[in-house]
């Protein structure tokens, strides 16, 4: 399909990736969790019955990959029968789930309905940081989830956020993975979205951290060989070219969040000025063809300098609009991870900050846990 | 034996972390597989639909020539073949 977007005929393929957030409950309070910071203040969720017509919808539309996320998807009971109508649609299924509330039970269930994939992550910064640590309570419940990964035929893909806090002991992180016998391991640096922004001093890794990290990784890489295969994702502050945010903007990848608002990425309604469309009242082909909002930053004639005219800017698109938009108050600014950005310093005062030991900071800010308590106090702040 | 003979004596299958699957909006096959997708070209969804894990390559060679009444495949199937291997797409 070629939509206009900004006076130009722009190719669109299908919404192949389908995010379902099908709830922001969680029983946990990552402090660099990507959920929205007044997820408080969000509308009811959807019905079952508009999850159905959702994933109806979107695979009429071509979405064939499918991940049901939050929040903790496991909060919601339905999540059997949603999982059963994504995989008799043809979707590939993924859920994407820190383990909690996953019994014997509900992981049978979830394999009756045709769930194809588990990822399991590790939450390593709730309000129990030593527990896992020192590999007890969390190691207990991972041991348990990985077993009914494992026996219900699933591979096994862990999924652990890395920061400041926890990244000295990624040998420990590397070995659980190992206990647990996991066959793919990310290990994903904390980007700042978010949460994690509000975080971001508290969580910013230093370059001599992250150097130890990757060369601890590779030993561990070398020594493990195919047994587990590790990614390792550096934070993209320490980049000077910004990253394809989501292979482009409405490009492949649809989130529905748990009020059925759609976006190009699960951040995107940081950006105040676009109105997104809910499922509720427009089709997702109608969404991701027709909509004001996907189309805005399609193609690259919405683009400013230095990016208009930049000769890699079909690789990395501009980078991300919402790190745009957080750093620099404009979202068809250049990523200022970009070191042709203007704004680039603010990047780079933020790496230097992060070269401080905690010791010499002469303000720690306490870390803010995603918690609906702090949620509603941090939405009076953003609406007063 | 030299390594295509041993090739074509081999049974391959499809690697049990993907699934291969016709999509009427891409008009392509695809391989799926966790948080993933291959979209295949024509020829290579006619060569991975036809893996069962029983019939040789030579079978499969064979099986092609005839459906799209042509010969001199062989080439072409073993290339891919070494590919699909290396991408751990197909199990001999």
């Amino acid at each position: 399909m070629t939509p206009t977007v900004n006076g130009k005929e722009v190719t669109v393929g299908p919404p192949l990736w389908l995010l379902a957030e099908i709830t922001y409950a969680c029983p946990l309070h990552c402090v660099f969790c990507y959920n929205p910071v007044d997820y408080t203040q969000h509308g009811p969720e959807l019905t079952t019955q508009e999850w159905l017509k959702v994933l109806r919808d979107a695979r009429a539309a071509g979405s064939v990959q499918c991940g049901f996320s939050g929040g903790e998807p496991l909060v919601r009971d339905d999540l059997e029968e949603l999982v059963a109508e994504a995989h008799k649609l043809g979707f590939y299924t993924n859920l994407l789930t820190s383990g909690i509330g996953f019994t014997a039970e509900r992981a049978k269930a979830l394999k009756d309905a045709g769930l194809d994939h588990v990822q399991l992550s590790f939450q390593d910064s709730t309000r129990e940081l030593n527990d896992f640590l020192s590999h007890t309570k969390t190691f207990a419940l991972k041991q348990k989830a990985a077993q009914l990964i494992q026996s219900n035929g699933w591979p096994m893909v862990l999924n652990c956020v890395i920061h400041r806090l926890n990244i000295d002991y990624i040998d420990k992180i590397i070995e659980l993975a190992v206990d647990l016998g996991a066959e793919y391991l990310e290990l994903a640096n904390s980007q700042y979205y978010s949460w994690a922004q509000l975080n971001r001093d508290g969580l910013m890794p230093s370059r001599e951290q992250l150097q130890r990290a990757e060369r601890v990784t590779n030993e561990y890489r070398e020594k493990l060989g195919d047994k587990l295969r590790i990614f390792f994702v550096v934070p993209d502050y320490y980049e000077t070219r910004p990253k394809k945010c989501m292979n482009g903007w409405g490009n492949i990848f649809l989130t529905i969040t748990p009020d059925g608002s759609a976006l190009p990425c699960h951040t995107a309604k940081m950006i105040k000025h676009l109105e997104f469309p809910n499922v509720k009242n427009m089709s997702v082909k109608d969404i991701w063809y027709e909509s004001e909002a996907f189309n805005h930053y399609r193609g690259d004639a919405w683009m400013k300098e230095p990016c208009q005219t930049c000769p890699e800017k079909e690789k990395d698109l501009g980078g991300c609009r919402c790190q745009a938009l957080m750093l620099t108050g404009d979202a068809a600014n250049a990523d200022p991870v970009c070191d042709k950005s203007e704004h680039h310093q603010t990047v780079l005062d933020a790496v230097a900050y992060a070269q401080v030991p905690d010791a010499k900071r002469i303000e720690v800010k306490p870390l803010v846990f995603r918690d609906p308590i702090n949620s509603r106090k941090l939405s009076s702040i953003t609406e007063a | 034996m030299s390594n295509d003979d041993a090739i074509l004596s081999s049974t391959p299958v499809l690697s049990a972390m993907f699934r291969l699957q016709w999509e009427e909006v891409q008009q392509a096959w695809v391989l799926l597989y966790p948080e993933g997708m291959v979209k295949l070209n024509g020829s290579a969804g006619e060569i991975i639909k036809r893996l069962d894990g029983k019939k040789s390559v030579t079978e499969l060679i064979a099986e092609l020539e005839k459906d799209f009444e042509t010969t001199g495949l062989e080439k072409d199937v073993l290339a891919f073949l070494e590919i699909a291997h290396q991408q751990g797409w197909v199990k001999a």
